[in-house]
C-alpha cells in the first residue's frame, strides 16, 4: 500500500515573544493512520498542534492539508477544511448541557440535518452521553467529559483528529475506555493525531510516532521500534 | 412545646432544628443581646441618616403610621424575630427573647431621646432633633423617653410570638405584612387609575391621598392574610408546570393578551408623573436587552454603553433640532435610522482595539470610552457642533398631537419605547436561537474552545458590540425625543451602571429579567422622588441582599439558573435518576 500523505508539517518555527517554542518541527500523517508525538512537559507537544489547526501563528514553515497550504489561515477557516483538535483538559462548555456541547461542536454545519445526525452519531458512539443529554457538562465525570470533549469535536466531521493528552487525569479503567474509543475511531477511517504523555498507551495503538524534546523532533519511527528503542523505553516508558 | 415538631412541612422559612441553642443557653442568651446590639445599631443608624423624620411625611396607613414610623417598627420586630429564629424553646422563653433583644434596640432609642434632651447633638448629627425625639416618642418629649423602650419589648415580644405559629401562618402574615406596605407605597399609583374608573367610590374608601385609609389597611391585611392562609393547594406555577402543553396553551394566550391589554392601556389615566416614570422604564427597558446581547449573550462587560447612548441622543438632536445647532430638522422617524447606524458604527470602532481584552479589563476600557464622549460632548473642542454644556434643545416630539389626545406628552414616548423594546426582544430572542447566538454563548463560556470549534472570534465579537450599541443607540434617541433636549451632563456613568445593574438584578441573558429588573431599580427609585438622597442607600443595600439571597437575579435565564444551583438536568425529575447530579 502506497501512504498518501494527507497532513504534513514541513520545518515550522513557533515563537511566544522571545521563547523560540518550536524550532523546525517537521512531521507527516498519512491518510488512516494514527500517528502519536510523545515528550516531556514543555517539549512542545501543544504547541505543535496549536500550530497546526492554526491557533498560534508559526514564524516559518508550512503547514498542507492534502497538499494544500494551510499556515496562515485563520483558525476558524481550518476546523471547516477537516482538522479539529480536542482541546487539553476536555474543556467542556460546563454551563451548557450535553446536547448543547454536541451542537456546538457542529457550528460549522451549516444545514440542521447535517448537525442532528452529527449528534446521532456521537450518541450511538457513546450511550452514555445519551442517557446524560440533557445533564450539564460540568457535572459530567471525568471520563464521560472526554467522551463528549472528542463527541464534540467530531461534530465537524474532521478528516484530521488532534487529540491533546486525552488520558490527562483519567482513572486507569478510563484510560483503557478512552484508547479503545480512539482505536474505533481509527477503525472507522478518522486519521489521528495522538499527543500524549502516557507514551506505553500511545505506542500501543500507534502506527507510527515522533519524539519531540525541546522545540525539535528528536526521533521518528513505526511505532512497534519505538518501543523498542532504547533512548525510549528510558525516557518515556521508564524501563531500564 | 417546641417550635419545630417533625410533622411540619418543609417550608422555605420553616425554621430548622439545628440551632445548637437547646444545648447550650449560655451562647442562646449570648445571641440574643448581640442580635439585639445589632438591631439597636440598625435602629440608630435609621433615625441619624435621616430616614425616620424624611419618611415620617409619608403615610403608610392616613393618620395612623407613617412610613418613618414603620420602617422604626420594622426594625425592631425584625430584632425579636431574627434573635429568636431557628432554635427550638419553650413560648414563654422565645417571647422572653424576642422583647428582650427588641427592648435593647428600643433602649437605644431612648438614650438617644435621653441624651438629645439634656445635650444638643446636631451639631455634628443633624438629624437628632426635636422632630426627631417627637416620632420615637409620639409627640410626649422627654416624659416620654421609655416609650421606644417599652415598644421595643412588645414587638421584640411579638416576632418572638410569631416564631410559635405554624409556619404556613407564619408565611400568611408575612404575606399580609408585605402586601400592606407595598399597597401602602403605590397607593397613588393605584388610585388615580381607579379614580378614573366607576369605581372611584372604593378608591376613595380604601385609599387615601397618600398611603391607605384605615379601613384600607385592615381589608388588605385581612384579605392577604386569609387568601394565603386558605390556599391549600400547591404553588401555582408548579400546577401550571404539570399541566399538558395544550391545556397549558389555553392559559397562556388569555393571560398573554391580557397582559398586553394592561401594557397598552397603563399610562392612560395615570396623569404625567406616572406616565413620565413608566416611560423611562420602558426605555431602560429597551436599552437592558441591548446589553443583554452584549453582556448576557456574549458575555462581554460594556460598562461604556452610555456612550452609544448619547451617540443615539446627539444624532438625533442634531438631525431633528429645530434651535441652534440642529442642521437638518428631520422629523423623528428618519433621524432614528440614522442614529441607530451611526451608534453601530462607534460600536465596531469601540469593539476593534478591545477585540482580545478579556474581562474586568473589558469593563475598565469600556467604561473609559463612555467617559471619553462624556467629556468630548462637553468640551470646548465640540462645542460649536454640540452646544457643549447648554447642549441641544427644542428636540420636537416624534408625533405632533393635541395636548389632549391619547399619545400626548410622555404617553407617547411609553409607547415608543415599548415598540422598541417589544422588537429588541423579538431580535434577541431570535439571535439567541441563531447560529451567531449560539456563536456569542461559545465565546462567553469559552473564547478559546470558541475558537477551536471553528467560530471567527473577530466577526463575532464586533457584531456583539455592534448591536448592543444599536439598541442602546435608538435607547439614547427615544431619551432626546422624551425629554426635548440633549445635554452633556444626561450622559452619566450611572446610566451605563444602572443599565447593568437592572441586567443583574434582573437575571442575565433573560428578556422578562430585565423588564423586572428596570421595574426594581429604575421605576421604584422614580417613584419615591422625595427620599433621592437615599438612592444609592437602597441600591447598595439592594444589590448586596440579592447577591447573598439570590445570586442569579430575579427571574434568570435556563443556563444562568443552571450555573448558581449546579443542577442536573433542566427538569427537577430527571435529574433525580442521574446519580451525578449535584
Amino acid at each position: 500500500m502506497n501512504p498518501t500523505p494527507i497532513l504534513e508539517v514541513d520545518d515550522i518555527h513557533v515563537y511566544y515573544g522571545n521563547i523560540h517554542a518550536l524550532k523546525g518541527v517537521s512531521l507527516t500523517i498519512n491518510k488512516g493512520e494514527i500517528v502519536t508525538l510523545i515528550g516531556a512537559n514543555g517539549a512542545g507537544k501543544t504547541t505543535t498542534l496549536n500550530a497546526i489547526s492554526g491557533l498560534v501563528p508559526s514564524r516559518e514553515g508550512q503547514v498542507r492539508l492534502r497538499g494544500e497550504t494551510i499556515s496562515g489561515v485563520a483558525s476558524h477557516l481550518i476546523v471547516g477544511r477537516g482538522i479539529v483538535q480536542v482541546p487539553e483538559g476536555r474543556r467542556m462548555f460546563a454551563r451548557l448541557t450535553v446536547e448543547e456541547n454536541l451542537r456546538m461542536g457542529g457550528y460549522t454545519l451549516t444545514r440542521a440535518a447535517d448537525v442532528q445526525a452529527g449528534i446521532d452519531r456521537a450518541f450511538e458512539m457513546f450511550p452514555r452521553l445519551k442517557e446524560r443529554r440533557t445533564q450539564v457538562a460540568g457535572t459530567l465525570s471525568g471520563g464521560e467529559q472526554q467522551m463528549l470533549a472528542i463527541g464534540r469535536a467530531l461534530m465537524a466531521g474532521p478528516e484530521v483528529l488532534l487529540l491533546d493528552e486525552p488520558s490527562m487525569g483519567l482513572a486507569p479503567v478510563l484510560v483503557d475506555f478512552v484508547f479503545d474509543t480512539i482505536s474505533r475511531l481509527h477503525a472507522e477511517g478518522t486519521t489521528i493525531l495522538l499527543v500524549e504523555q502516557n507514551a506505553r498507551m500511545a505506542l500501543q495503538i500507534a502506527d507510527r510516532g515522533y519524539v519531540i524534546e525541546t522545540g525539535m523532533i528528536v526521533l521518528s519511527d513505526l511505532a512497534a521500534n519505538l518501543r523498542e528503542n532504547d533512548t525510549v523505553r528510558k525516557a518515556y516508558l521508564g524501563i531500564v | 412545646m417546641t417550635v419545630t415538631s417533625a410533622g411540619m412541612p418543609a417550608t422555605g422559612t420553616a425554621p430548622s432544628a439545628t440551632g445548637s441553642a437547646p444545648a447550650m443557653p449560655v451562647s442562646f442568651q449570648r445571641r440574643v443581646i448581640r442580635t439585639g446590639l445589632l438591631g439597636a445599631v440598625i435602629a440608630l443608624y435609621l433615625c441619624m441618616v435621616g430616614i425616620v423624620p424624611i419618611f415620617n411625611a409619608r403615610p403608610l396607613v392616613q393618620g395612623v403610621i407613617s412610613l418613618g414610623q414603620a420602617a422604626l417598627f420594622l426594625s425592631l420586630f425584625a430584632t425579636g424575630f431574627v434573635a429568636t429564629r431557628r432554635v427550638a424553646e419553650s413560648s414563654s422563653r422565645l417571647i422572653a427573647d424576642g422583647a428582650i433583644a427588641g427592648g435593647l434596640s428600643g433602649v437605644a432609642l431612648s438614650a438617644l431621646v435621653l441624651v438629645g434632651s439634656m445635650v444638643d447633638v446636631r451639631a455634628f448629627m443633624p438629624n437628632a432633633s426635636p422632630v426627631l425625639y417627637g416620632i420615637l416618642t409620639f409627640n410626649l418629649g422627654t416624659v416620654g423617653f421609655w416609650i421606644p423602650m417599652a415598644l421595643g419589648a412588645v414587638l421584640g415580644g411579638l416576632a418572638g410570638a410569631v416564631g410559635l405559629a405554624s409556619p404556613r401562618l407564619r408565611r400568611s402574615l408575612f404575606v399580609g405584612l408585605i402586601s400592606l406596605f407595598a399597597l401602602g407605597l403605590f397607593a397613588g399609583l393605584i388610585r388615580t387609575p381607579m379614580l378614573a374608573l366607576p369605581v372611584d367610590e372604593l378608591a376613595r374608601l380604601l385609599f387615601a391621598s397618600d398611603g391607605l385609609t384605615l379601613i384600607g389597611a385592615v381589608v388588605v391585611l385581612v384579605l392577604s392574610v386569609g387568601l394565603h392562609h386558605l390556599q391549600r393547594t400547591r404553588r401555582l406555577d408548579r400546577q401550571f408546570a404539570a399541566l399538558p402543553p395544550s391545556q397549558r396553551r389555553r392559559i397562556q394566550i388569555p393571560l398573554i393578551a391580557l397582559a398586553a391589554v394592561f401594557v397598552l392601556v397603563l399610562p392612560q389615566g395615570l396623569g404625567s408623573f406616572f406616565a413620565q416614570v413608566i416611560a423611562i422604564v420602558a426605555l431602560y427597558v429597551m436599552m437592558g436587552l441591548g446589553l443583554n446581547i452584549t453582556l448576557g449573550l456574549a458575555g462581554l462587560l460594556d460598562l461604556g454603553f452610555v456612550a452609544f447612548f448619547a451617540v443615539g441622543a446627539y444624532t438625533v438632536g442634531l438631525l431633528t433640532s429645530t434651535a441652534e445647532f440642529g442642521i437638518a430638522q428631520w422629523p423623528f422617524w428618519a433621524a432614528v435610522p440614522v442614529a441607530v447606524i451611526v451608534a453601530m458604527v462607534f460600536g465596531a470602532f469601540l469593539g476593534l482595539p478591545i477585540l482580545s481584552i478579556r474581562g474586568d479589563y473589558l469593563a475598565i476600557a469600556t467604561m473609559g470610552f463612555g467617559e471619553i464622549i462624556r467629556i468630548l460632548a462637553g468640551s470646548d473642542l465640540m462645542k460649536p457642533l454640540l452646544g457643549g454644556p447648554r447642549g441641544i434643545i427644542n428636540i420636537p416630539k416624534p408625533i405632533e398631537v393635541p395636548p389632549d389626545s391619547l399619545l400626548a406628552g410622555p404617553n407617547q414616548i411609553y409607547y415608543i419605547a415599548l415598540i422598541g423594546a417589544a422588537l429588541i426582544a423579538f431580535v434577541a430572542w431570535r439571535l439567541r436561537a441563531s447560529r451567531l447566538g449560539r456563536a456569542w454563548i461559545a465565546i462567553r463560556e469559552d473564547e478559546d474552545v470558541a475558537e477551536a470549534i471553528g467560530i471567527n472570534l473577530i466577526q463575532t465579537k464586533i457584531l456583539a458590540y455592534m448591536l448592543g450599541a444599536a439598541f442602546a443607540g435608538l435607547g439614547g434617541a427615544v431619551f432626546a425625543a422624551l425629554v426635548g433636549s440633549i445635554f452633556a451632563s444626561s450622559i452619566q456613568l450611572m446610566v451605563s451602571i444602572n443599565v447593568a445593574s437592572l441586567i443583574i438584578v434582573g437575571g442575565m441573558g433573560s428578556i422578562p429579567g430585565v423588564i423586572v429588573g428596570a421595574i426594581f431599580l429604575i421605576g421604584l427609585p422614580e417613584l419615591f422622588r422625595e427620599f433621592s438622597e437615599y438612592r444609592f442607600l437602597f441600591y447598595g443595600i439592594a444589590l448586596i441582599a440579592m447577591m447573598q439571597l439570590r445570586p442569579e437575579g430575579l427571574l434568570p435565564s435556563r443556563i444562568v439558573r443552571r450555573e448558581f444551583q449546579h443542577g442536573g438536568g433542566d427538569e427537577p425529575p430527571e435529574s433525580s435518576t442521574s446519580p451525578l447530579a449535584l
